[in-house]
């Protein structure tokens, strides 16, 4: 079924590109129940209501900032901290942005203002992944994004409403499902002995900047160190293969 | 059914922080050229980052996690996306539970 519209060649509905985007979204879609009920019910346990979780989630749509955040809460809401905090957690999308914007050929300005918002590592990384086998059709994005944010959005108020009766889903092994999703989309983006040097390169700099500097800051230094390897790459082979 | 305001506040802060990061993407490379060599930069940050994303956790999983790993990219390379996460789920929790 991938292969299908792989070619480009026939021009798919926007109905059938926007299903096909919601059926690609699913794994992401499930993996991420657990999370959402924990991040709810935690939000709870800080003093945060159904209705103020149903906005976080609706409004920011950032699992792991929004983990953070539900983290560092206390009444009275230090509201610049948790301004910043978003800011720092959520950089990574700027490089994300970054590469996604040379691939919105056909979407128009505010699909483009209002698509953004919907910005998360999925969503963005399996938009990559549609763009690098052929054209991202705004309906196959819409498809993204539409799926996986009410699927958040409804979990993450359920999990406030059912509160306590939640258990931390690492202790299931929960926490590698992403580990997986991630995994198998780098494969989808194999492309020979360059990526392997790339990964090399990134985890190397994500462990060490982990390590060092703790926070979120390890997938910003993974981005810039595997780009900086692809560069270094490009340059070698323009080199040797002229 | 409540609203506190410094909580909307604090909701609103963090969700112009997170779509400033999100939009401002699109707008650092409004003006630049990109060279070949940064178009291969670009192309290689989808790997780069979704490594960056798992790797810290997973050397901190240890062999089990490491081996769980390995299982999942051999699963990636046959199958589709749901069966992989769901063999990689399996192999995580069983090793774990053997070798933790």
């Amino acid at each position: 079924m991938a292969a299908a519209h792989s070619s480009g060649l026939a021009a798919l509905s926007a109905w059938d590109e926007f299903r096909q985007g919601t059926v690609a979204v699913v794994p992401a879609a499930v993996a991420v129940v657990p999370f959402g009920l924990l991040l709810g019910a935690l939000a709870a346990q800080k003093g945060l209501s159904p209705l103020e979780v149903g906005l976080m989630s609706g409004l920011m749509f950032a699992g792991s900032a929004q983990m953070v955040a539900v983290d560092l809460w206390r009444e009275p809401a230090p509201w610049a901290l948790l301004g910043l905090a978003a800011l720092t957690i959520n950089l990574r999308h700027l490089m994300m942005g970054a590469s996604l914007s040379r691939r919105l050929g056909p979407f128009g300005p505010w699909q483009r203002v209002f698509g953004m918002a919907f910005l998360v590592d999925e969503v963005w990384a399996l938009a990559e992944r549609r763009a690098a086998l052929g054209l991202l059709h705004p309906a196959y994005y819409a498809g993204l994004a539409a799926l996986l944010y009410a699927n958040w959005v409804v979990w993450t108020i359920t999990g406030a409403i059912l509160g306590p009766a939640i258990e931390n889903p690492a202790a299931w092994g929960f926490d590698f499902a992403f580990t997986a999703i991630f995994l198998g989309l780098i494969v989808a983006f194999w492309r020979g002995r360059g990526t392997a040097l790339v990964m090399a390169a990134s985890a190397a700099a994500a462990v060490a900047a982990n390590a060092g500097l703790g926070g979120v800051w390890h997938v910003l230094a993974g981005g810039i160190a595997g780009m900086a390897t692809a560069f270094l790459l490009a340059m070698w082979r323009g080199k040797t293969e002229p | 059914m409540t609203l506190d305001p410094v909580n909307l506040a604090a909701i609103i802060a963090m969700v112009v922080a997170t779509y400033a990061t999100r939009i401002g993407g699109l707008w650092l490379l409004r003006f630049a050229r990109l060279t070949p060599r940064m178009q291969a930069s670009f192309d290689a940050l989808p790997v780069a980052v979704l490594t960056a994303l798992i790797a810290p956790s997973l050397v901190k999983g240890g062999a089990a996690d490491l081996i769980a790993a390995a299982l999942t990219l051999l699963a990636a390379t046959r199958l589709p996306l749901l069966p992989v996460v769901v063999i990689g789920v399996a192999s995580a929790v069983l090793l774990r539970h053997v070798m933790g």
